[in-house]
C-alpha cells in the first residue's frame, strides 16, 4: 500500500542515439551508449530534445488494494535496480570487463532465485514477463515431447498465457487442450486431472500453484505424483504464489511473476528441472529461450525482492490472511445480495474477490477509485474483451460486479476497515443508479 | 438494442415468460429476467434471451443465488437462451 501525498514524480526521458543509421560506422558501440565515458545514466549525456514529463498525484491518500502482477516496488528492490544501472548497465553477452561485471550480476540474480525456488542456477531462466515464462514453458515442452504425445492437460482456470499457449502447441501437434474442470471454489478435479494426465500421448500437464484471482490453492502435490506414475511434466504456475507462500518442489516445470512479490515488472521465471525435454521455438539467439536476454538492473531488482520477500513470507501471511477474513467476513455480513468466492482458508494469504449482483464491475472500481481505492475486478465490461473472467465463470459464480483485491504487504487494517466501511454504500448507490433497487 | 426489456407472455401458458434481453450488456440481462422473476409466481419457468457472453455464466449463478434453478442453456445462434424455474412457495 502505498500514501502519496503532494509527491511529484519526475522523470527524465532517456535520450537515445541514432546515430549510424545510414549504416555500420566505426563508433557504432559507443553511439548506442555503450561506451566507456557515455553512460546511460549520466545526466551529463542527454543533449537537445531532454524533455520531462511531471505527474502530480492527487492529495487524498491512495490506498492500493491490487497488488497482483503488479505489487508495490520493495524499497530494497528499488535500491538494488538504481545501484545495478551503475554497476550492470552493460550487454552481459560482451567480453570487456563491463560485460563481464553485467554478466555476474545477471548469474548473481539467477543464483539468488535459484536457491529461493530449490533448483540449480543453470535451471533458471529469466524472462522478459510472466506471459513470456509461460508461453515457452509450455510451447518448447510440447515441443520437445513431440514425438510422445500432443495433448495438453490442463484445468480451466489456468492464467490467460497458459490457456493460449496451449492451444498454439496443439495447432502445431495436431493434439488436443484437455480442459479438467473445477468445483465452485476454483479447485481442481484431481481425480479426473490424474486420470487425463495418465492417458497415452500427453506432452504436458498445467496446474497453478494458486489461483491469482480467488486465491484458491491447488492440490499440485497430489497431481504432481500422478504426473511422475505416467512420466509426464507437470508445469505449475506459482505466479500469485512465489514469495507469498511455500511453493514446495512438486513441480518440473515453474514460473514465477517479479512483478507480484514486489520486483519490477518485465520479470518472469522460468525454472526447468533436468530430465525435462525442451525444445526452443523462437529463432535462434544467444539467450536461447528468451531471445535478446533480460534488463539486468530488472534482473537483479527481481532477485533482491524475492529475498526480501521470502524472509518477511511468514511475517506477512500473519497480517495479511487475517485482513482477509476479515474482509470475506464484513462483506458477506454487510453488502446485500453479494458472494465472497474462492476457498475461505486453503488460500493465499492475500488475495479475495467478491461479486456484487446487479451492477457492472467497471462502475464499483471506478466509484472505489474515487473515493481512494484502487482494486481490480474481473467483470467483462473491466476488460478489454468484454469477456468475463473466464475462472469466475468456470467456478460457476457471478461474474459481473465483481471486485478483486490483493493486499499488498504492509496493508494496513485501518485501511482495510475504511475500504469495508465505504463499499456497502458504492454498491448501494450502483445499484440506486441501476433501478434495481428490490430485484 | 432499445435498451427496453422484452417480455412476452406465451397463450398458451400463463407461466412461461421469455425476456429478450439481446443486444443488452452485462449485467441488464440478469436483471431483466431478475424483473420479470419478481412479477411471476412462484414455480414460473421463465427463459431469458442474451447476446452478452457473461449471460450464460451468470443467469445461473443468479439462479443458485435467489434459490431457483437451471432448467437447461441452449445456444441459439448469436444468442444463449437460459430457462429458468422460479423456487416453488415454500422456498421463496
Amino acid at each position: 500500500m502505498t500514501t502519496r501525498c503532494q509527491h511529484r514524480h519526475t522523470t527524465r526521458r532517456a535520450h537515445l542515439s541514432r546515430t549510424g543509421q545510414g549504416g555500420p560506422t566505426a563508433d557504432d558501440g559507443a553511439g548506442q551508449g555503450y561506451g566507456a565515458t557515455v553512460r546511460p545514466h549520466d545526466d551529463a549525456a542527454p543533449r537537445g530534445d531532454r524533455s520531462t514529463t511531471g505527474v502530480t498525484h492527487t492529495t487524498a491518500p491512495r490506498v492500493v488494494l491490487d497488488a497482483s502482477g503488479r505489487a508495490p516496488l520493495l524499497p530494497q528492490a528499488r535500491a538494488a535496480f538504481v545501484e545495478a544501472l551503475d554497476q550492470g548497465w552493460a550487454d552481459p553477452r560482451r567480453l570487456h570487463a563491463e560485460g563481464r561485471r553485467a554478466r555476474m550480476l545477471l548469474d548473481g540474480a539467477r543464483e539468488a532465485v535459484a536457491g529461493i525456488v530449490g533448483a540449480r542456477t543453470e535451471d533458471v531462466d529469466l524472462a522478459p514477463s510472466h506471459t513470456a515464462a509461460l508461453h515457452t514453458a509450455v510451447l518448447a515442452v510440447a515441443r520437445g515431447r513431440r514425438r510422445t504425445g500432443g495433448d495438453v492437460v490442463l484445468p480451466t482456470v489456468e492464467r490467460a498465457a497458459v490457456l493460449h499457449a496451449a492451444d498454439t502447441a496443439v495447432a502445431t501437434s495436431g493434439g488436443r487442450r484437455v480442459d479438467v474442470p473445477v468445483d465452485r471454489h476454483g479447485r481442481v478435479d484431481a481425480e479426473r486431472m490424474v486420470t487425463e494426465l495418465a492417458r497415452p500421448g500427453v506432452a504436458l500437464a498445467a496446474l497453478q500453484h494458486a489461483n491469482g484471482e480467488v486465491g484458491t490453492r491447488q492440490p499440485v502435490d497430489e497431481v504432481h505424483a500422478a504426473a511422475r506414475r505416467a512420466r509426464v511434466p507437470l508445469l505449475v504456475d506459482a505466479g500469485a504464489s512465489l514469495g507469498h507462500v511455500a511453493i514446495g518442489d512438486t513441480w518440473d516445470v515453474l514460473a514465477a511473476d517479479a512483478g507480484d512479490w514486489g520486483g519490477p515488472g518485465g520479470i518472469g521465471v522460468l525454472v526447468t528441472r533436468p530430465g525435462v525435454r525442451r525444445s526452443p521455438v523462437a529463432p535462434e539467439d544467444e539467450d536461447r529461450w528468451f531471445p535478446g536476454g533480460v534488463s539486468v538492473p530488472a534482473a537483479l531488482a527481481a532477485a533482491v525482492a524475492l529475498q526480501v520477500a521470502h524472509a518477511g513470507r511468514a511475517a506477512a501471511d500473519a497480517e495479511r490472511r487475517p485482513l482477509v477474513d476479515r474482509v470475506r467476513a464484513r462483506v458477506a455480513a454487510e453488502v446485500p445480495d453479494t458472494e465472497v468466492v474462492g476457498d475461505a482458508d486453503d488460500r493465499l494469504p492475500h488475495v479475495v474477490t467478491f461479486s456484487c449482483l446487479y451492477v457492472d464491475g467497471e462502475t464499483l472500481v471506478g466509484g472505489l477509485d474515487a473515493l481512494g481505492f484502487a482494486v481490480a475486478s474481473g467483470s467483462a465490461c473491466t476488460s478489454s474483451s468484454l469477456e468475463p473472467s473466464h475462472v469466475l465463470a468456470a467456478m460457476g459464480v457471478l461474474t459481473h460486479g465483481n471486485v478483486r483485491l490483493a493486499l499488498p504487504r504492509g496493508t494496513r487494517a485501518e485501511d482495510v476497515d475504511r475500504f469495508l466501511d465505504v463499499l456497502p454504500g458504492v454498491v448501494a448507490q450502483a445499484r440506486a443508479a441501476g433501478g434495481v433497487d428490490g430485484l | 438494442m432499445n435498451g427496453r426489456d422484452d417480455v412476452t407472455r406465451s397463450p398458451d401458458d400463463a407461466e412461461a415468460v421469455v425476456v429478450d434481453a439481446r443486444g443488452l450488456r452485462c449485467p441488464a440481462p440478469v436483471i431483466a429476467l431478475a424483473r420479470a422473476a419478481r412479477d411471476a409466481q412462484p414455480g414460473a419457468v421463465l427463459t431469458v434471451l442474451a447476446t452478452d457472453p457473461a449471460a450464460r455464466h451468470d443467469v445461473p449463478a443468479w439462479a443458485r443465488m435467489r434459490g431457483h434453478a437451471t432448467v437447461e442453456v441452449v445456444e441459439d445462434g448469436d444468442a444463449v437462451r437460459v430457462t429458468v424455474r422460479l423456487a416453488p412457495p415454500d422456498v421463496a
